[in-house]
């Protein structure tokens, strides 16, 4: 069961603000997704392996060689605030 | 350590390190791992965490980690991968840190630090290879906060210790011993003020003779060995007054505070320990087969232990010489490539090499391996002072001008006639003038005080400007009073 509680934590941890129409709407659809996936609960997996990954890859490498970064121009054109060279963002106090 | 703490509770200590890798590139893209320069100018989309790049894994980073594994005695895990530790900060671009949860790249490890009744082995848990966050700078006056992603995917590895630390003395012992090992290992810069390594402490007491832990406090925010140690003094302090008066510890976060010499309750991210970890898609997971370790593991250097014991049987050089001797790579290097060149005892080596050369490293304020010194240069050095050539004292003001100029010391003592006054003839008109101006020290002597003999040695010495050489002086002055 999703709670209109669960949802108000899980939208904090992302921060995003919902109305209360949101939460009522995405707490029954959640409940859903959490219902559908339950279905493989049912499933017998003793003999099966934990699967971390789906494709049959591994070990995908790149060498240590130094390619050009963004200019500091670059890197902060999309910044809706900035300052010093530097991404301005609300104070957070450690 | 307070006496309360010593009789009824015990410490028990457990250390995170986390170690910033010198690789030339970040863990996950191509951007130069170089974060001193100006803010925002080492990045690209993939460490912006910008929508549609793809992590790729940095080779050389990996093979850091299983070498660090490795010296650390750890099983290395033949199947690895990566998770995503999802929490909400400004230095974390992404909203997630690549880490990794289950399946780290090594674990069950241990190291063995010394104490006063010996070597102890501390158990390591794990070593996990993660990328490391950005940097903010705050500014109080504007009610804002800059974020400079340069150091956004910096190579890192937490090395988790098992809570098997007793004292801060063992945790700054621990610290110490480990910090030798990854600089022998030449995978990082070690420098804790630069930041490239650091270190969270777990700290709890339990009543003597007790089985169950107490309730920890991690402690963060120490950058020295020395503060981390001043830091777990004080919890331990803290905590037992608690405890004694009855009140419960409680889990949280502390910071320490360097000024104030405590550490405070860090009440704001408590909330945040919902880290919802699930393995990162964007990544494929690694094996690691046996050659594949063999192959790191033959890459590895003799380490400080093994080090500290061959100098010893091999060099018969006390225990003292060795220890000092081993806690810089460079240093050891040059002692031996010293005993290559020969024709001095090893013991009369390690002398020169822990005194004066030591001191001049620390007075230029450079590493030895800067210092411009082939070890030849410095075996004849030595060998004009055991043969009597210069003096000992000559022999330092020598060495200065060997690492100022480069020249040798045979050149240094011609171009400077520093060569030692042996003759007879010319210590004798010294040492007459001497004495006919120091009759109640000459008296003293006649009367058997050795010490006056020194005074009148060391006048010599003055007069000629250090380059009398001193037994001869002595013999000549004793000879000279002797009834
Ligand atoms: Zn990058």
């Amino acid at each position: 069961m999703i709670s209109k509680k669960d949802v108000q934590y899980i939208a904090h941890l992302a921060r995003i603000s919902l109305s209360e129409n949101e939460q009522e709407t995405l707490a029954k659809d959640l409940e859903g997704i959490v219902k559908y996936v339950g279905k493989l609960q049912e499933l017998d997996t003793k003999a099966v392996e934990p699967t971390t990954h789906v494709l049959p890859i591994n070990n995908v490498f790149r060498e240590d060689v130094v390619r050009p970064s963004l200019t500091q121009e670059e890197a902060l054109a999309n910044a809706p605030a900035k300052e010093a060279g530097s991404f301005k963002v609300p104070q957070v106090i450690e | 350590m307070s006496t309360t703490v010593e009789k009824q509770f015990e410490t028990v200590i457990g250390l995170e390190v986390h170690l910033q890798f010198h690789t030339k590139t970040k863990i996950f893209c191509g951007c130069a791992n170089d974060f001193g320069r100006d803010p925002n100018s080492h990045t690209c989309p993939v460490c912006l965490g910008l929508p549609g790049t793809l992590p790729v894994l940095n080779k050389v980073a990996l093979q850091y980690a299983v070498k660090v594994g490795l010296a650390l005695n750890c099983k290395i895990n033949p199947y690895i991968k990566f998770d995503r530790k999802n929490y909400y900060y400004p230095d974390l671009p992404k909203g997630y840190q690549i880490s990794q949860y289950d399946l780290p790249i090594a674990q069950h490890g241990f190291l063995m630090i010394p104490t006063e009744s010996g070597p102890k082995k501390i158990g390591i848990f794990r070593a996990h290879m993660e990328e490391d966050a950005g940097k903010l700078i705050h500014d109080g006056q504007t009610q804002s906060s800059l974020v400079d992603y340069n150091r956004t995917g910096t190579p890192l590895l937490e090395i988790v210790s098992d809570p098997d630390l007793r004292s801060p003395q063992e945790a700054y012992d621990y610290l110490q011993t480990l910090k030798l090992i990854l600089q022998y290992l030449d995978v990082s810069d070690c420098d804790m003020e630069k930041g490239s390594l650091r270190c969270d402490a777990n700290v709890s007491l339990r009543r003597c003779g007790e089985k169950e832990f107490g309730t920890k406090a991690e402690v963060k925010n120490m950058n020295s060995f020395r503060a981390v140690k001043a830091a777990l003094e004080y919890e331990e302090l803290r905590q037992s007054k608690m405890i004694l008066s009855g009140e419960r510890v409680v889990q949280e976060t502390r910071l320490w505070s360097e000024e104030k010499g405590m550490t405070f309750s860090m009440r704001s991210k408590e909330e945040a320990h919902d880290y919802r970890y699930f393995p990162e898609p964007d990544l494929v997971p690694f094996t690691l087969t046996e050659k594949n370790i063999d192959d790191v593991r033959r890459t590895l250097p003799e380490l400080p232990q093994e080090k500290f014991q061959r100098l010893q049987s091999q060099y018969e050089i006390s225990a003292y010489d060795t220890q000092i001797i081993i806690q810089d790579p460079a240093l050891a290097a040059f002692l031996e490539e010293c005993v290559a060149v020969g024709g001095v005892a090893v013991k009369k080596v390690c002398n020169w090499i822990i005194g004066p050369l030591q001191q001049e490293t620390n007075t230029r304020k450079v590493k030895f391996d800067q210092l411009k010194l082939a070890p030849k240069n410095l075996m004849d050095l030595i060998s004009k002072v055991e043969g009597g050539v210069v003096s000992n004292l000559v022999g330092k003001d020598i060495l200065k001008m060997i690492l100022d100029s480069g020249k040798t010391a045979e050149q240094i003592i011609q171009e400077n006639g520093l060569a030692q006054v042996s003759d007879d003839g010319t210590l004798d008109k010294v040492i007459d003038e001497i004495i006919s101006q120091s009759d109640s020290v000459v008296q003293q002597i006649k009367e058997g005080k050795e010490s006056a003999l020194g005074f009148l040695v060391g006048q010599v010495m003055k007069k000629t400007q250090g380059k009398a050489n001193p037994k001869k002086a002595g013999e000549l002055i004793r000879r000279r009073l002797s009834p």
